[in-house]
Order: structure tokens, then C-alpha cells, then sequence
């Protein structure tokens, strides 16, 4: 049951429906923000500006605000509206999309902290592959949020393969900064903030597929769980 | 006479059509309903709801002119068959209106008249008591049993027609907008009420109140017009009452459920 709003009957409801787009423009607000967000953190951890990470962190402040007042909304609809079948499967599953956004908009919190607390030291290495990962985070995320929108199963279903490209970038990161390591275990401090970067963004890809999981329930009423490496190579390893 | 025989369903339909006179008011009605369980008939007005409700104890029949086609089985038996007596019917399978309708005498006779016509031959205060008690009333009115039945509340009321219903020992109790004309309070009550009957009764409800059926059924049956210009109704969707509401089937039952259709 595609877009709603199209239907001939929606004439009954219309406060509810008009609500339920602004909810999600609201929901796609935050979304932008918190893109906004993961790519400004790894810009500035590139360049080294501090000021920049301190305006990140201190942003963050917005994004869980904005969070908190889209669940309010969520709340009153709920309460006032009393949804059922595909409106019930919207809002619940908007609950949890704007937690998995703010979880994100909390990595790159977490990357600004980084280097704030990196100070004066230099980096280990210039980020190449980092910045790759930040970019293809971003774009799944603004992807999945366009899929989330227009209710599009099938988008949502092919966005988390780009996942394996994230993975296979932080694998590539993380080999990269243990041959650092390697060779002068004093350089393990530094790494270790890098590779700390690295797992916040692949963190990033994996909420990512949440998000295009709760597109596809609110679209068809199913729960599916799409599958990604990481799960393969767990089933893998437990076959050994 | 029917024995309850433990069959697969108390009440199924098969095919069922309810006519007034020449106006085929449901047609095709192909639905189960389960032992101890709450199975909720909901759709918009005019659409058969109660026609339906009343042809599981023929109180249709009180209106002349009323046919059916198909079958109703009650444990697995015609219910129409010619051998069976429409008032044994009807102390089996009760029936509580939307109105309160408490007969103008007693508390105490409002339970005990039908079960001493029924034959009852016990211990009336007994029996008082225990379906007072069954329907969450006897804490209220015990030291009034013998006032008015009109002197209670609306809800005091409504639970006293379902003490009555119980006086007889019904295996189902068939319910018609049991709480449209109580207050949120009396409302919650007997739906809690419900919840306990349905350990030892079957029962049927027809409401317009969408989340009362959600949260009170187990099973909901969606009627709906099938013919606008002939007005005839049926059931169009039939399920888990949790899949109805949260991912039913049907658009139109969708439409209907969200509220985008009345």
C-alpha cells in the first residue's frame, strides 16, 4: 500500500495526514543534520581544526533536541490520532528510525571528541580511506532516508550492500594502522584513536540498514532482517 | 436439541445470506467463531453487522419476513434445522443490547425470573450470587437486591442484562454495542468483564468503537457493503484481530481501520 496520501479517501483524515508529512519532513530534517554532522566530523578531523570538532560537539545538542521533539510529536499522534495498520507501522517505526538517527548524529559527536582530545599530535596517517567511509555513510543515509519517504522496498532493500564496501574500507584501515603499530608500538595511542573513527563510521552503514529494515515494515508489514557480510562470516564461522 | 460435543468451532457460518423479505440484507458469510475467545464484528454503519449478530441465536426471526440461506452450525449442528426450538436457542446462546434493558422489578428477579422459567430448580441464591458475582456486580448491589433494577447506574444496568444472560448458563453471549451508551469508566468495566466471561462463555460483540474491538477481541470479522446499490453486506476479511489492526489484508479494511473510509 504505496503512498497514501494519493488515496481517494484520504479525504476523511486530513489533519492526520497533513501531520503525518510534516512528521516526516521533521524526521528528514534530522536525517540532514545528522549527515550534515558525520561529514563536517571527518573534514575537520582531516584538517585538524578544533574549533570545527568543538562546534560539532556542541551541536549534538540540537540533534538529540530535535530527536526528542519529533518523539513529543510522535507521542501526541499517537495519543490524539489513534493509528492503526499502516499508520501504527509509521509511527511506531519512526520511533525507532529518529533513535538510530540520533545514535548516528552521536558517532560523529564522537569523532569530533576525537580530535579535540588528539590535541597537538599530529596524524598517524592522512586519511584517504576515512573520509571514503564518511562519504558512503552519508549517502546511504541520505539514500535510505529518501527510500523511508517514498516507502520504496525496493531501494531500501538494495542500499545495505553498499554496507560491504564500508566494512571492507575499515578492514583495510584497520590492517593499515596494526602495520603502524608494528613497527613503533608508540604510535599505538594514535592508532587507536584512528581505527576508533573507522568503527564509528562503519557503525554508521550498519544503523543505516536498520533504518531501510523499518521501510520495508512500514510499506509491507513485514520484519525482515537484511542480511550483510558480517552476519555471513559469523555463519561461516560457526559451520567451522 | 444440540449437544455441545466439544466440536471445532461453538458457531460457523457456511455461505450464510440473511434476507428481509426480498432485500438480501448479508450474503456469503463465511466465518468461524472459536471457543473462549472474543471475536469482534466491526464495520460501517448499515453494513449487517447486527443482522449477522442476530442470526447466531435467530432473533432474527422475530421480525416476520426474515430468511436465511446457507447454515449456521452450533457445535457442528443446524441451527436452523426444523427439529430445533428457537428458545432453547436462545437460553444457549444469549444476548445483551446496546441499551440496557433490565426488566422493571428486582435486582434479585432480573436474575432469578428466566432461570425459574427456564427450570431452574437449585438454589436461586446461590445462583443470584454467583452470576452477580461473574458479572463484577454483587460487591455494589448485594445489600439491594431487592430494589428497582432501574434504580442502578447505565453501567450497574448493562452488567446486570449480562448477570440475567448468565442466570440461564448460555455457552455464548452475543453482544450488539454492549458500552456505545455507557460512559469511559462503565465502558472499561465491562471490558474487563469480558475478559473474565470469555474463561467460561464464548461471545460475539458488535461494535462501532474501533479500539474497543482492538482491544478486546481475539479474532475480528470486517464487514463491508459489497454492492452499494443493493446494500448488501458481508464479510470481507476475517483474521487474528492484532493482524487486522496492525496489517491487515484488505484495503478496504485498511481504509476503514486508519479511518480513511466510513
Amino acid at each position: 500500500m504505496a503512498n497514501r496520501n494519493k488515496s481517494e479517501d484520504s479525504m476523511l483524515r486530513k489533519t492526520f495526514e497533513h501531520e503525518i508529512q510534516q512528521l516526516k519532513d521533521d524526521v528528514l530534517v534530522l536525517g540532514s543534520m545528522v549527515e550534515q554532522a558525520i561529514l563536517n566530523s571527518v573534514e575537520a578531523l582531516k584538517k585538524r581544526d578544533i574549533k570545527a570538532s568543538q562546534k560539532i560537539f556542541d551541536g549534538d545538542k540540537e540533534i538529540n533536541k530535535k530527536r526528542f521533539d519529533i518523539e513529543n510529536q510522535l507521542m501526541i499522534l499517537i495519543a490524539t490520532q489513534q493509528p492503526m495498520a499502516h499508520d501504527l507501522r509509521l509511527l511506531a517505526s519512526c520511533m525507532e528510525i529518529i533513535s538510530e538517527l540520533e545514535r548516528m548524529g552521536d558517532y560523529a559527536k564522537g569523532i569530533a571528541n576525537i580530535n579535540i582530545r588528539m590535541g597537538d599530535a599530529p596524524l598517524l596517517k592522512p586519511l584517504i580511506d576515512v573520509p571514503r567511509m564518511a562519504q558512503i555513510g552519508a549517502d546511504m543515509l541520505h539514500q535510505a532516508l529518501t527510500a523511508f519517504v517514498n516507502e520504496d522496498v525496493e531501494a531500501a532493500n538494495s542500499i545495505p550492500v553498499q554496507d560491504d564496501e564500508v566494512d571492507a574500507l575499515y578492514n583495510q584501515v584497520y590492517r593499515e594502522l596494526m602495520t603502524y603499530v608494528i613497527q613503533d608500538p608508540k604510535t599505538i595511542e594514535r592508532a587507536n584513536w584512528l581505527l576508533w573513527v573507522a568503527h564509528n563510521l562503519e557503525r554508521v552503514a550498519d544503523r543505516v540498514t536498520n533504518i531501510c529494515e523499518r521501510t520495508i515494515f512500514i510499506a509491507t508489514g513485514e520484519m525482515t532482517e537484511i542480511k550483510s557480510t558480517d552476519d555471513e562470516f559469523w555463519e561461516q564461522q560457526k559451520q567451522k | 436439541m444440540i449437544e455441545t460435543q466439544n466440536s471445532k468451532y461453538v458457531l460457523e457460518t457456511k455461505d450464510l445470506g440473511i434476507y428481509y423479505g426480498d432485500f438480501r440484507a448479508v450474503t456469503g458469510v463465511n466465518i468461524p467463531i472459536k471457543r473462549h475467545m472474543i471475536t469482534a464484528i466491526i464495520g460501517p454503519s448499515g453494513c449487517g453487522k447486527s443482522t449477522l449478530l442476530r442470526a447466531f441465536n435467530r432473533m432474527n426471526e422475530l421480525f416476520t419476513g426474515t430468511s436465511i440461506e446457507g447454515e449456521v452450525l452450533f457445535e457442528g449442528e443446524n441451527l436452523y434445522d426444523p427439529s430445533v426450538d428457537p428458545v432453547e436457542v436462545r437460553y444457549r446462546i444469549g444476548m445483551v443490547f446496546q441499551k440496557p434493558n433490565p426488566f422493571p422489578k428486582s435486582i434479585y428477579e432480573n436474575i432469578a425470573w428466566g432461570a425459574r422459567i427456564h427450570g431452574f430448580k437449585g438454589k436461586m441464591d446461590e445462583l443470584v450470587e454467583s452470576c452477580l458475582r461473574q458479572s463484577a456486580l454483587w460487591e455494589e448491589v448485594k445489600d439491594k437486591l431487592k430494589q428497582s433494577g432501574l434504580a442502578l447506574s447505565g453501567g450497574q444496568q448493562q452488567r446486570l442484562c449480562i448477570a440475567r444472560a448468565l442466570a440461564v448458563q448460555p455457552e455464548v453471549i452475543l453482544m450488539d454495542e454492549p458500552a456505545s451508551a455507557l460512559d469511559p469508566i462503565a465502558t472499561l468495566k465491562i471490558e474487563e468483564l469480558m475478559q473474565e466471561l470469555k474463561k467460561n462463555y464464548t461471545i460475539v460483540i458488535v461494535t462501532h468503537n474501533m479500539q474497543q474491538a482492538a482491544r478486546v477481541s481475539d479474532y475480528t470479522a470486517m464487514m463491508m457493503l459489497t454492492n452499494r446499490e443493493t446494500h448488501t453486506g458481508t464479510v470481507i476479511e476475517f483474521d487474528d484481530t492484532k493482524k487486522i489492526f496492525t496489517n491487515p489484508k484488505d484495503k478496504r479494511t485498511e481504509d476503514y481501520v486508519t479511518g480513511r473510509f466510513g
